[in-house]
């Protein structure tokens, strides 16, 4: 088989039919980027994961003189030096319980003081309002549940707070994004295949008359069908490859440059340039593939032989 | 070469079959001319040598092959071994004369070295030699009919099948064709040819085979287009 004379062929197929390879490129595009879009953000959420369930702790906040009044679990009054080193003593022994950390009233202020210093806020908060609590670092963050029944009910506990809970709000609305994105993708790449379709049974009508002409002078089904599978497959590649654009240039747009996520979110750790580049061969592959298999099934159909 | 064994062939959607319980046998090195009026089976004939249709009942036996047990795959080699040529042409219009025949060795894979010099060989012996680079547009009738003869000989094929090839000719080059048909007769390639042309099955007195509604009604050595009683 002569590679020139199945190139020449390729090409007058994809010129006749610019219309529909364009429809087909613009379909397969999107429908990839999205695809892509929702693996990275499916990576994004578990480096987030990663890197803030490392960092979240169990905090068991201790009743202080102000809560006395403000909060019924504190009504017995603030916690007594007895009641903190209880419940110092318990964490300790918990198997789940990795490291605890003791932070006072002033350290707490003082912490608050470093993060959020210059904003207005700060200046009117003081040392007393602030609360002192234990830091549960544990062996797995999970395993929130043992603590909270240990020790929630407890004199001198105002609270215990699972810093997770509220990061799981974040990841349950990027998870939902996700099943969203995976959604419309399955839409674009049902239109993009009936395009595909669509295209190939054209393309095949066009040009009946050679194919005919094959047909009755021997040449094999393989050799008749490749010139289709071939065009169908290169709209898909050059599909691909714009999808592949949009991805990096998603990703420049999103945390570098435009938007510039990076620097305005900097407490969250956000995908590298090299998660993106092991998404594109994939999405290359399945450009590639998917119409070829496409335009082969149409073929059976509108391609006799 | 070629044996029907009781054959019959039923279109679907259709109650009258177009041949009914047809039997004969094709030497090889014969000219065979099928007559007969329009929907007497004559097209069904060459279709179902050429295996674009399957017999309802019976065996077609081709170049040595039961057409029914061919598997699909292998369907194009056997019609490497079959030329055709049509009442229309068939070529391609964008191609010059050359590149249509070149096209029938491209597309089975032919190295072009062997293209290049089959090419030209077989233009000159349709007589078009120097007409390489013409387009099929620009030839008369005739011409064009030579380009499709060409193109179904490149390959030398050992059976060559014409479906009403002088159909659109006039009767002095339709002489011409059935000249080239002849000499290429001569080559050892049985030739098959549906035809309408009184003039020409008179004067070549080869066998004919007449098809009616489906039945062979008459097969004659060296015969003549209608019963002369």
């Amino acid at each position: 088989m002569r590679a020139q004379f199945v190139l020449s062929e390729i090409g007058v197929g994809l010129r006749r039919n610019l219309t529909m390879t364009f429809a087909v490129v613009v379909s397969v595009a999107l429908s990839l980027a999205l695809f892509g879009g929702a693996l990275l953000m499916r990576e994004q959420v578990s480096t987030m994961k990663d890197y803030w369930y490392d960092k979240v702790n169990v905090s068991i906040f201790l009743c202080s003189k102000s809560d006395v009044t403000s909060t019924p679990k504190c009504a017995r009054g603030a916690v007594t030096k007895e009641q903190r080193d209880q419940i110092e003593r318990d964490l300790n022994n918990l198997d789940v319980v990795d490291t605890v950390t003791h932070e006072t009233a002033d350290e707490a202020f003082n912490h608050y003081q470093d993060q959020f210093g210059d904003s207005p806020m700060a200046s009117n908060i003081t040392p007393d309002q602030m609360q002192e609590s234990f830091r549960v670092k544990l062996h797995d963050p999970k395993k929130y549940k043992v603590v909270a029944t240990a020790f929630a009910g407890r004199d001198g506990v105002q609270s215990v707070q699972d810093q997770r809970s509220i990061l799981d709000n974040l990841f349950g609305l990027m998870n939902g994004m996700n099943v969203a994105a995976i959604f419309v993708m399955a839409l674009m790449l049902v239109i993009a295949l009936m395009l595909i379709v669509n295209t190939v049974r054209v393309s095949a009508f066009s040009r009946r008359r050679e194919t005919g002409i094959m047909r009755l002078v021997g040449a094999s089904g393989f050799y008749i069908q490749m010139p289709f599978i071939m065009e169908a497959a290169f709209a898909g590649l050059i599909g691909g490859v714009l999808a592949c654009v949009m991805l990096l240039a998603g990703r420049y747009f999103l945390i570098d440059g435009g938007l510039a996520l990076q620097s305005k979110l900097n407490l969250i750790d956000f995908i590298g340039w090299d998660a993106v580049f092991t998404k594109l061969p994939l999405v290359l592959a399945i450009g590639l593939l998917m119409p070829a298999v496409a335009a082969l099934f149409a073929l059976r159909k509108y391609l006799k032989v | 070469m070629i044996r029907f064994d009781n054959v019959s062939k039923t279109y679907p959607k259709q109650s009258r079959p177009a041949l009914r319980d047809v039997s004969l046998d094709i030497e090889k090195g014969e000219f065979v001319f099928l007559v007969g009026s329009s929907g007497s089976g004559k097209s069904t004939f060459m279709r179902l040598i050429l295996r674009e249709e399957r017999a309802s009942q019976g065996a077609v036996h081709v170049l040595g092959k039961d057409l029914a047990r061919l598997s699909n795959w292998k369907v194009p080699h056997m019609r490497r071994q079959l030329g055709t040529v049509f009442q229309d042409f068939r070529l391609l219009p964008n191609k010059t004369v050359a590149e249509n025949v070149a096209f029938a060795q491209e597309v089975i894979g032919k190295p072009r070295g062997e293209i290049r010099k089959a090419v030209p060989q077989v233009l000159d012996l349709v007589g078009l030699g120097g007409k390489e680079d013409r387009m099929p547009g620009e030839l008369s009738g005739g011409e064009q009919q030579r380009v499709a003869i060409a193109r179904a000989f490149v390959n030398r094929p050992m059976l060559l099948i014409a479906d009403e090839p002088t159909g659109n000719l006039d009767p002095q080059t339709s002489v011409g064709i059935m000249k080239l048909l002849d000499r290429i007769n001569r080559t050892g390639t049985t030739v098959i040819m549906a035809t309408h042309d009184q003039n020409i099955v008179d004067q070549m007195r080869k066998r004919v085979i007449e098809l009616e509604q489906g039945r062979l009604v008459r097969d004659q050595a060296r015969g003549v287009y209608g019963y002369q009683h």
